[in-house]
């Protein structure tokens, strides 16, 4: 690429980490889009709009946006209060963009919500955010006072009919609660299990009430589809997927960060012109596209464009677009271990694949790191993948879980044979 | 009992939502603020006040990490022990900390300063290894910075 690309969601944000306040972001042309949107349309063409640029959801699933936000039942007996809800509950391992992206300009957040929640003519919206994200907490809570001073939420947004409430909902804790039916339970008071589906959100969300939750990530897009136009939102794109992606990279590479870049960039050229490549004397062995619950990539895929459908193609899925880079001086046994463990301690434990399944999986990888493998245990893990996969259980913990085991059985399988045959951890001196 | 400042502070949050349990939560985050954990006395107050049983009050305040049921130090110490930071070094991290502490994760050291625990991805992967510090964000983490750090908590 020789031309500069577009970087709508974070050519406004200070390198300096200060954050932007709601003058700062109207001089980069915030708000507009929320003026054009009560001004000039209805809800419909919101909501159309957002449909025809084609966004997908950046929390992991890439659910379509617009098309969510169609199972609103809508209409004069269609139930009340309705609510919309910003997934802020960031928690996918390796993953650290909506961090940035709440931090650097608040506001942006604030009004991809209120014009989602203007979309569905919602009456309430919440950010539900991690307990742990204190800096992005104060700097919200700073930015959603500020847009109620200006009229930007409450009663009769901008003197239109339309009025929402903005909550900003700091959650306690677990993994769980990224999950959409799990973050419902979690607003409610309760433990964060998740819900049997149907019904889906959009028809009976938190309270049995109808509710969109849409990931940071996701509700930034909205206002510059709005103001722009999903013409040329889908022009930013490199491939069938539009817009612009926020990508990411931790791990031994030179410049661990993250970069919005065209969605679509392949795999390895974030790696290397982004990320720097690999650090001096380090080989790159593998990465995890798009969080912990995505399967390996291996050196084969590096140009594989880092979309929805072509990830999906190569084996994996592009999950959050932060990746994790495996290095030649990382046990990779280990490396999958340490996920399992997490996945295994973050299980909420209403389904027994998951919770028998994981612990099981968690105890015969430590076991092998400790030097304690046993012939058959390949077996056991590979049985476990299945164990663990869809349908067997009520969300997608499991099987995300299942992902980086199973791609690491195929494409590091020498590396477990070793651990059990030489009874210990080649990596560990 | 809880405290009237408690009390207000848990009343105010009832505004916002329709139901008293949705509160719970809240409330426990608000008694911890003042007094540093929520013991079973209090889990019986807050449940009275938001017309709770005391045993699905405690099944929620156990499913939350950050919901401390027993007391903790004066400051509370939390390492990532996620896939990014556990590539970058927690090992060493969690070595230097459990031997300049003297305690290992879940415990409190006998002077009462220091509770180590160790918690999932802090969203700080492009600086791992992380932790918290009494909720603060510390980033790029070897035993020179640990150090410093620590020196700051009286």
């Amino acid at each position: 690429m020789t031309v500069a690309a577009e970087k709508p969601l974070t050519a406004a944000i200070r390198s300096d980490g200060e954050v932007l306040g709601l003058r700062e972001y109207e001089q980069t042309g915030g708000y507009q889009a929320l003026k054009k949107a009560l001004g000039e349309m209805t809800p419909q063409s919101v909501q159309e709009e957002v449909k025809k640029s084609g966004l997908r959801g950046r929390g992991g699933a890439g659910f379509p946006t617009g098309m969510k936000w169609s199972f609103v039942p809508v209409g004069p007996d269609a139930p009340r209060p309705r609510y919309v809800i910003a997934n802020a509950d960031e928690m996918e391992p390796g993953t650290f963009k909506d961090r940035y992206l709440m931090e650097g300009n608040p506001h942006q957040l604030i009004e991809g919500l209120i014009l989602a929640g203007y979309a569905i003519q919602a009456d309430v919206a919440f950010i539900f955010i991690r307990g742990e994200y204190k800096l992005a907490q104060e700097r919200l809570a700073k930015a959603i006072a500020e847009a109620y001073a200006a009229g930007h939420l409450g009663k009769n947004i901008l003197r239109s009919a339309f009025s929402l409430e903005m909550i900003l909902h700091v959650s306690a804790g677990r993994y769980m609660c990224g999950e959409e039916t799990g973050l419902l339970n979690a607003l409610e008071g309760k433990r964060a299990n998740p819900r049997s589906k149907p019904p889906f959100p959009p028809v009976a969300g938190v309270w049995g009430k109808p509710t969109i939750i849409n990931n940071v990530e996701t509700l930034v897009n909205v206002p510059h589809i709005i103001a722009k136009g999903f013409a040329w939102y889908q022009g930013l794109s490199r491939s069938r997927d539009p817009g612009t992606k926020i990508y990411g990279a931790s791990g031994k590479v030179k410049r661990p960060g993250l970069w919005e870049l065209p969605m679509g960039t392949p795999l390895g050229e974030i790696l290397e012109e982004h990320a720097g490549g690999m650090r001096d004397g380090l080989k790159f062995r593998g990465v995890l596209p798009g969080g912990a619950s995505t399967d390996f990539l291996v050196q084969e895929h590096l140009g594989v464009p880092m979309d929805f459908l072509e990830v999906q193609k190569a084996g994996s899925r592009l999950g959050t677009g932060t990746m994790i880079v495996l290095d030649d001086h990382t046990c990779p046994v280990g490396m999958v271990s340490n996920l399992i463990q997490f996945f295994a301690q973050e299980s909420c434990g209403w389904c027994t694949p998951c919770w028998s399944g994981l612990n099981w999986a968690k105890q015969i990888l430590a076991a092998m790191e400790e030097g304690r493998g046993k012939s058959g245990d390949l077996e056991k893990l590979q049985f476990q993948t299945k164990f663990l996969a869809p349908g067997n259980t009520f969300c997608a913990l499991a099987p995300g879980a299942a992902e980086p085991l199973q791609s690491a059985l195929k494409y590091f399988r020498d590396d477990f044979e070793r651990h059990i045959r030489e009874q210990r951890c080649p990596w560990r001196a | 009992m809880l405290t009237a400042e408690e009390r207000q502070e848990i009343e105010a949050e009832l505004a916002h939502y329709p139901t008293r349990e949705a509160v719970c939560i809240d409330a426990m985050k608000i008694v911890q603020r003042h007094r540093g954990w929520v013991s079973d006395e209090s889990i019986r107050d807050i449940a009275e006040l938001l017309e709770m049983s005391a045993a699905d009050l405690d099944g929620v305040a156990t499913f939350y990490n950050l919901i401390f049921r027993k007391p903790v130090g004066r400051h509370v110490i939390m390492v990532c022990n996620s896939v990014s930071c556990w590539i970058m070094g927690y090992e060493r991290i969690r070595e230097h900390l459990t031997a300049r502490l003297g305690i290992e994760f879940g415990e409190t050291s006998p002077d009462g300063r220091f509770t180590l625990l160790p918690i999932v991805c802090l969203g700080a992967c492009d600086h791992a290894p992380a932790m918290l510090v009494d909720n603060e964000l510390h980033v790029d983490l070897d035993p020179e910075r640990i150090d410093r750090v620590l020196e700051e908590c009286k």
